[in-house]
């Protein structure tokens, strides 16, 4: 059993290897027939560009994305410097110039790697899959009888931030940064899934597409991890089930689905504020020229977060959404795992992240609310701040760094919660009713805490569950999202959550139940 | 400002020190050789298992202390003055006190077995033996077999602990099932075989006569009293604590096995208490042994002692018995009192239902005369602490909490329920027809 785990994990690195190699390499050559095509399409009315482009691009062969993109990039910066200089605003191309070299680039792409799509799935996400499965599947045995499989995890390398954890580390946040900054790099993953992509809504593959099928993938693979690794917990076994439905389904499947059938691309539970641009302009004419379908969307998209996200909180907690239905939870509750003891449980953590992500909870809730007031008066800044310029502001900072690069790229470091501690606006909301106005409640049971600190430490989102719990109170806090691990590491059964009456939820106690019960209630009731 | 010092930095010092705090502004020292700060003890065992760092079972964090201005000193106390109300330390200092609560705590059992003070001879009790196991048992090259001797709730966590990094484990269990003084015999036998389940080489009714040095003065083998001599690197001796308090020897303070104390937690020399593993009540409290070395129990000394001090004399009126442990994979809890086929009175009638493929059993313990509850042993099935309190104290009949079990169930939603195979196997054999309830929360949330 460990020799197939050993294989696996050669047959994992390779799969890696091969698909680490692929943004630098294959050859790239644009026909002057593809590039004609592609302006005609798109309308580029700069002819600098063209001519740029026709002189130093067309039909030459590049080998590597290195050699291909700066000549696209710095074609596309120097005319448009130019016909701003001009005052031709009517020529100015408002691709973003990486976005212009993956474009090309994607089109230009020629040789072994686009000829042989489906050898080339094969020898990454095939052979990443194959050997995943493989390191992972022999726990069955290895782990032993049914039960909590936290033995070793302070002394493995990967999940004690060594060297290993900081290579996936780096190997997370340069995926994520290429993603969202340089997505030229991406083109060759690309055509690994374009027949994958073809067959689902009929058009090939964009990064995103790739960011989406290799995250279902990386999920799936993970699952298989978690049923293995909490085959005695029932709960673990159906949230997951549950959190993997909702990502294949509905965040992958149905968007996909939708544009074949000409409707907008859109993940139906994806809720605003997560979904912080549902209110941009852009969407909301979009949606409103897609019609019944569109409006459809609308009024779903508002009527999911204002009332089914905090309906279902009051009954289930948020758990319903961000351990159960949400990507990013689904990413962390599976992919992340490994990670999960790494949240700081200190006083000052918890203070940083009641500033911050209520920072940004505020932050989205201005910006969207500048968005609206520029979408009805039909001016484009308030104040003197240009609602454009907060949207960028956003996108850029908590859309891609702190809820991509940062919230799953530090994983192995600082846990894999980050963004939904730290950042999430949506959870800080969700945050807010499940204080407040809630059923939801980890219930600790009497006085039969010991202090261990198992649930402390698996804890993802940082909350010190055992302070709570050695006090003999349950545990209401905003932050927590129900993953149920707290309870499921308990070796005392202290701990429960669970849906009830709102009286008696929050229970302050000085002294434990199983003392003289006179005393109980002198102390307790002062 | 009076000067409360605490010699022992457990559970039970630290409840004490914290609810001192909470009633007053008193000066509050606490002294330990054992560390710098309060760690959970019971959770020793996975910071070796690699389920946490040692930090990680440290409740407080370390600004707390001086947040609430309790002082912390690492210090051995060798003696006590209780005339001059003063301390002597090991390096020669001396502290006074105003009031002195003694919360020293165990030490493992040591019955004069030849060999016992060889090096890799150890219990698991301080971060000092943890340390120790780290050093001669850190992986199965440099121990290539551990024995355990003594058969409770310490020995199978340390078999537990040893496991986990694939040292193979004996067991020397004197009796013949294991804990079979305290579990009824058809628990004991379901972890009998779940010890073997995990692969640990489980010997009852076996006993150490002897431990053999190598010429370091290192373990090699021991001897047992089946005249069989077993081959190893660490000993784990594990039968049993008594209370650490050899150096109140000729203090004045009166000593039987602990420290004696009335209800009041005091002693017999004014302005000394004990609490703790290491205090003994002068009479048993009701089915309670004198000596209660249990985390919950250190706890609640801690937190009547503080109310006497603090003005408010309290007696140590612990509710109803409670405890609960983990064996391996399999959890236990208790509430109430289920005594062993050896220690049970004969009016106490045992109701016991398993699982038949899981490690999952309960026994219920009544009075054959009135039916009255005694208590219950879970094994693998989670109860609610508050449900069964109450119902002792409301003297329920067995019958009672048979149709109410699903009430007290506590395990993870989605869980599997066993209650009607529970009731139906109970009243096939009272022929009772009793039909379960279905849970309520009005009736758990009744007092709340």
């Amino acid at each position: 059993m460990k020799t197939i785990q050993h294989i696996g994990l050669i047959i994992f690195l390779m799969g890696l290897a091969f698909f680490i190699a692929l943004p630098v390499t294959g050859t790239f050559n644009l026909s002057s027939k593809q590039f004609d095509d592609f302006v005609d399409q798109n309308g580029i009315k700069s002819e600098r560009f063209i001519n740029d482009i026709e002189q130093n691009v067309v039909d030459r062969s590049f080998n590597g994305m290195l050699s291909f993109a700066p000549k696209v990039t710095s074609a596309l910066e120097k005319a448009n410097a130019h016909h701003r200089k001009n005052k031709e605003y009517k020529k100015v191309i408002y691709t973003k110039p990486h976005d212009m070299a993956a474009v090309l680039g994607k089109k230009a792409g020629s040789g072994f790697r686009v000829e042989n799509k489906g050898l080339m799935w094969f020898l990454t996400f095939g052979l990443g899959i194959l050997g995943a499965l493989m390191f992972i599947l022999p726990n069955v045995t290895l782990l032993g009888k049914k039960g909590i499989k936290n033995n070793g995890i302070y002394h493995q390398n990967a999940t004690n931030r060594g060297w290993i954890a900081w290579m996936v580390f780096v190997f997370l946040v340069s995926f994520y940064l290429i993603l969202y900054f340089r997505p030229e790099y991406a083109v060759n993953w690309t055509y690994l899934v374009d027949p994958i992509s073809e067959w689902l809504s009929g058009n090939l593959a964009g990064h995103w597409f790739v960011y989406g099928f290799m995250y279902c993938t990386v999920m799936v693979v993970m699952a298989v991890r978690m049923y293995i690794k909490y085959r005695h917990n029932m709960y673990q076994m159906v949230r997951t089930t549950s959190v993997l439905f909702f990502q294949i389904v509905f965040a992958f499947l149905i968007p996909e689905i939708m544009v074949r059938l000409q409707m907008p691309y859109y993940d139906f539970k994806n809720a605003f504020p997560l979904d912080y641009d549902f209110f941009f302009q852009w969407n909301i004419r979009s949606l409103v020229n897609s019609g019944g379908i569109g409006l459809f969307i609308l009024v779903w998209g508002i009527v999911l977060t204002v009332v089914v996200v905090p309906v279902m909180v009051y009954f289930f907690g948020k758990r319903w959404y961000c351990s159960w239905v949400c990507g990013c939870g689904g990413l962390a509750e599976t992919l992340g795992d490994p990670y999960r003891q790494h949240s700081s449980k200190s006083l000052f953590s918890w203070k940083v992240e009641r500033w911050l992500v209520h920072g940004v909870l505020l932050f989205v809730l201005i910006m969207t609310g500048m968005t609206l007031y520029s979408f009805f008066s039909g001016s484009s800044a308030i104040l003197g701040i240009k609602t454009q310029d907060v949207q960028n502001t956003y996108s850029l900072m908590i859309g891609a760094v702190f809820a991509g690069v940062i919230g799953t790229g530090f994983y192995p470091i600082f846990g894999n919660r980050v963004w939904c501690r730290f950042g999430c606006p949506l959870a800080a909301y969700l945050g807010f009713v499940q204080r407040f106005k809630s059923r939801f409640r980890i219930t600790t049971n009497g006085g039969q805490c010991i202090s261990c600190g198992n649930c402390s430490t698996y804890c993802e989102q940082g909350i010190d569950v055992r302070a709570y719990a050695q006090k003999g109170e349950n545990i209401i806090r905003s932050s927590c999202v129900g993953c149920g691990v707290c309870s499921a590491v308990c070796p005392r059964g202290v701990l429960k959550l669970e849906n009830g009456p709102e009286q008696g939820r929050i229970n302050p106690t000085q002294v434990l139940l199983g003392n003289d019960p006179d005393l109980m209630d002198l102390v307790n009731k002062q | 400002m009076q000067h409360i010092v605490i010699i022992g930095n457990g559970i039970s010092g630290v409840t004490a020190a914290r609810h001192i705090r909470k009633l007053s502004d008193k000066q509050i020292t606490i002294i330990s050789a054992e560390t710098d700060y309060f760690f959970s003890r019971t959770a020793l065992m996975y910071v070796y298992m690699g389920h946490m760092k040692f930090e990680h079972t440290q409740p407080y964090e370390h600004w707390f202390w001086k947040k609430n201005r309790i002082a912390l000193l690492k210090a051995y106390v060798e003696s006590i003055d209780h005339r001059k109300k003063t301390l002597r330390l090991k390096d020669g200092k001396f502290i006074t006190y105003d009031k002195l609560i003694i919360a020293t705590g165990s030490k493992p059992n040591k019955f004069g077995w030849p060999g016992q003070d060889l090096k890799g001879v150890q219990g698991l009790y301080s971060k000092q033996d943890l340390d120790c196991l780290e050093a001669y048992a850190p992986n199965n090259k440099i121990c290539n077999r551990a024995v355990i001797v003594g058969g409770g709730l310490i020995g199978i966590e340390l078999a537990e602990m040893l496991r986990s990094r694939n040292i193979p484990v004996t067991f020397l269990v004197r009796e013949d099932s294991f804990w079979n003084g305290v579990l009824p015999k058809g628990e004991s036998q379901m972890i009998n075989e779940h010890i073997l389940e995990h692969h640990i080489d489980l010997r009852l009714s076996t006993n150490l006569t002897e431990i053999l040095p190598d010429e370091t003065g290192r373990v090699k083998a021991i001897k047992t009293d089946k005249g069989e001599t077993i081959a190893c690197n660490v000993v784990g001796l594990t039968a049993g604590v008594t209370p650490n308090v050899d150096f109140l020897k000729d203090s004045g303070i009166e000593v039987g096995r602990g420290v004696k104390v009335n209800r009041l937690l005091e002693t017999n020399i004014e302005d000394i208490y004990a609490i703790g593993d290491c205090a003994e009540q002068q009479d048993p409290i009701g089915n309670r042994r004198p000596i209660e070395a249990v985390w919950y129990t250190g706890r609640m000394m801690g937190e009547t002692v503080a109310q006497t001090i603090c003005g408010h004399n309290t007696e140590y009126k612990p509710g109803h018995w409670f405890n609960s442990a983990k064996f391996l994979e399999v959890e236990y809890q208790t509430y109430g009192w289920v005594f062993s086929e050896i220690t049970k009175k004969d009016s106490e009638k045992h109701f016991h239902w398993r699982h038949p493929k899981e490690k999952i059993c309960i026994t219920v313990a009544y009075d054959s005369h009135t039916k009255r509850f005694l208590g219950i042993n879970t094994f693998g099935i989670r109860m609610r602490h508050e449900i069964f309190d109450r119902w002792l104290t409301e003297e329920r009949t067995v019958e009672y909490v048979m149709e109410y079990l699903k009430d007290a169930n506590f395990d993870p939603e989605f869980y599997t329920q066993y209650e009607h195979d529970i009731v139906l196997k109970f009243n096939s054999e009272m022929g009772t027809s009793i039909a379960p309830k279905k849970k309520s929360w009005k009736r758990i949330f009744k007092t709340a």
